[in-house]
């Protein structure tokens, strides 16, 4: 059961986080229905402020809030129950902060003052106040991290020798690797945009503000991957009612994500001047190395599948499949979210290939690629969270209809997927760029091919946004209209199957991880930054060109 | 810890890592033997001398050897200069691009040039235009609310 107040924080943050989606959904299905011809947008409204309102809403706002509630949820749970009253003031005053900072924002997209993508785009300059709500969320999400590194420190303080419970160790893990990537954001943020919108700057060295940008752009994903991360590795195993394969093995996983996932920025500037190619390709090679923990963790799914179907009589070699509850929608939405990250994953490792990126940087094969894994893999664990933490939250049940239309609203996000992502890969193939209004190039027969595709696109953003909608009724649902049950529905935890073996007390060292990431991070960084900065050009003035 | 994983994690790890490091040979022996690296440079100039400095204040394809030309280009809001280039078949064609305003991005549909263009630094790259037709020039990074007006044409003969 989760304390009244614990429970107040975390809806807070879900329902917010609902919100996002919602508006980050209105602008997607309207953006996505331009750019593939099906609809003209009314005078008023551009495509670039909706691209702009469906990024930052979806991509910054939806992620970062409902990160933040599920950590809370797992580590009030693990970590003695409940939050302290201090710590919980702490989370708080990291909400307000990340509430007031998005409604800043989105007021100046809403009046166009900031139609610059979430990715910012120096030398487009938009409405100060657009930055200085980012930097609010920014620096509101660091105070979620001190709770939760002051709940971990609380516990480890009165539990001395003790390995940490899985989901608190993972929680802080993430918050580590946020804690130090938003850095390079905030810096961009304060010390460029800030001053330079507001006139007390004049010029802004526009190459390294890119590389400020991507040096956060990267763990950011892994800052929505991880969240799903725990959920299958904690959650999943006992919804499946087997065990969590090792207590060792995710924590290595998760630092290695914390080592790897950071000084690799450069992968997403491969075609930029002013990096020169030995720093590019030394990024390229630190970028590899952070599939190994995926691929960990592929192996940890699997044998925990296998060993909850073993215990459940499954025969075979792979029996086990066919012991697994995917009539659950809490399982079956997370467990389509892993099958799309087979080939997601895969596409990932070509477009980290240095030349090979040629083929496709700013292609909509990356916009395929990332709805893929953020929007597929990540998404439907979220809604998978979702499914099972409200009912532990609220007391209320997921009632047969309730749980049959989780499977119709995995389905159908499915689907939609595989209508838009698919063609997206294909036709950025073909050469058709992204973040770009719907146009024919003057009816250029090169732009021509790519028409079937786009309708397919235009279809398939209309199944999600129907699958959107599903989502939040299910939420609504459950949230404040399901049945309440007795007894309580627990928040699943899994145990560790082997309860013998002990996690290595340097995993718990996290001065050395937090050292080691730093190291690497100056090694893969400090030369081609201080060259940007030493050798810059004289840099920009801001322009409105939207 | 690594003693403790099970015998199949390591044959998995085993392939899965030897995969990547076979990928990062390959990737590092087409750039260090055979010179295929993305564009880029590290030329930088003042994005405000762009219209009046050369080379930049006069875009053309210049011949600089045979079949061999070099495209100085200008990418602004919404259009690149020149507008449209025409080259013989098998031309090698060494680009070099800026911008005076906003960030801006030149891709050819159907070839490896892909190349961000970013104002106060030239980007280069080469490319050998093998297949005669039309190619198109597009602005492949938002730049404003004409991006995607934004082209050029190139014609191989």
């Amino acid at each position: 059961m989760f304390d009244p107040k614990d429970r107040k924080l975390i809806m807070a943050h879900l329902w917010f986080s609902f919100l996002a989606i919602l508006i980050g959904a209105i602008a997607g299905l309207l953006q996505g229905l331009e750019r593939t011809g099906f609809i003209q947008l009314p005078a008023p409204i551009g495509y670039y402020q909706l691209l702009t309102v469906h990024g930052v809403m979806m991509a910054l706002i939806f992620t970062t809030f409902f990160i933040i509630g599920y950590l809370y949820s797992g580590v009030t749970r693990t970590l003695g129950g409940r939050l302290r009253d201090g710590q919980r003031a702490v989370a708080w005053i990291g909400y307000a902060m990340m509430v007031i900072g998005t409604v800043m924002a989105a007021v100046k997209i809403l009046t166009n003052d900031a139609s610059v993508l979430y990715t910012f785009y120096a030398p487009m300059m938009a409405d100060p106040l657009f930055y200085i709500g980012m930097a609010l969320v920014i620096v509101g999400s660091w105070f979620s991290g001190f709770a939760i590194f002051a709940a971990y420190g609380k516990w480890r303080r009165a539990n001395k020798g003790k390995p940490s419970p899985l989901f608190a160790y993972m929680a802080v893990a993430t918050m580590v690797l946020w804690q130090i990537c938003t850095i390079g954001v905030a810096a961009e943020v304060v010390f460029q945009l800030i001053p330079w919108s507001l006139g007390w700057a004049q010029r802004i060295n526009v190459e390294l503000s890119r590389t400020l940008f991507w040096y956060f752009g990267h763990p950011l994903v892994y800052f929505w991957l991880l969240p799903a991360y725990i959920f299958w590795y904690v959650n999943v195993p006992k919804i499946i009612g087997g065990k969590i394969f090792s207590d060792s093995l995710p924590r290595l996983t998760f630092v290695l994500f914390i080592l790897y996932s950071i000084p690799v920025g450069f992968h997403h500037q491969l075609m930029e001047p002013g990096i020169s190619s030995f720093w590019k390709f030394l990024q390229v090679i630190l970028t590899m190395i952070v599939v190994i923990p995926s691929l960990m963790t592929a192996f940890a799914m699997m044998a925990t599948f296998e060993l909850a179907g073993r215990a459940k009589g499954a025969k075979g070699l792979f029996g086990f499949f066919r012991k697994l509850p995917y009539h659950d929608a809490r399982f079956f939405a997370a467990f389509v979210g892993m099958v799309i990250f087979i080939p997601a994953g895969a596409g990932g490792i070509i477009n980290a290939s240095y030349q090979l990126n040629q083929v496709v940087h700013n292609t909509l094969w990356i916009t395929g690629h990332f709805h893929l894994t953020i929007a597929s893999t990540v998404a439907l664990t979220f809604f998978a969270i979702t499914y099972t933490l409200l009912p532990a939250l609220t007391g209320r049940k997921i009632t047969g209809l309730i749980n049959r239309l989780g499977i119709v609203h995995t389905v159908v996000w499915a689907i939609g997927m595989a209508l838009m992502a698919v063609p997206m890969h294909i036709v950025g193939l073909l050469g058709e760029p992204r973040r770009t209004a719907f146009t024919t190039y003057m009816d250029h027969p090169v732009a021509a091919v790519w028409a079937p595709y786009r309708k397919l696109m235009g279809i398939g953003s209309g199944f999600l946004f129907i699958g959107v909608l599903l989502f939040l009724f299910i939420a609504l649902y459950l949230s404040f209209f399901a049945p309440r049950t007795k007894p309580h529905v627990d928040f699943p935890l899994g145990e560790v199957y082997e309860a013998g073996h002990r996690p290595p007390a340097l995993l718990e060292r996290w001065s050395v991880w937090v050292g080691l990431t730093i190291v690497l991070t100056l090694i893969a960084y400090t030369v081609p930054v201080l060259d940007l900065i030493r050798h810059s050009p004289p840099g920009s003035f801001g322009i409105r060109s939207w | 810890m690594i003693d403790h994983l099970p015998r199949y994690e390591k044959m998995w790890l085993l392939i899965g890592i030897g995969s990547i490091f076979a990928f990062l040979v390959i990737l590092g022996l087409l750039g260090a033997a055979l010179g295929f690296h993305p564009p880029g440079h590290m030329r930088k100039l003042d994005p405000e001398d762009v219209k009046t400095a050369a080379p930049f204040n006069q875009p053309a394809l210049t011949a600089i050897g045979p079949n061999e030309y070099k495209a100085t280009m200008v990418a602004e809001m919404f259009a690149f200069a020149p507008e449209e280039i025409v080259v013989p078949k098998g031309a090698k064609v060494h680009f070099e691009i800026t911008s005076p305003d906003v960030v801006h991005g030149l891709l050819i549909p159907d070839t490896n040039v892909n190349m961000m263009v970013v104002p106060g630094h030239v980007t280069e790259f080469d490319y050998t235009f093998n297949k005669s037709g039309e190619y198109v020039m597009l602005c492949h990074e938002y730049c404003g609310v004409g991006h995607h007006m934004m082209m050029g044409k190139l014609i191989v003969r």
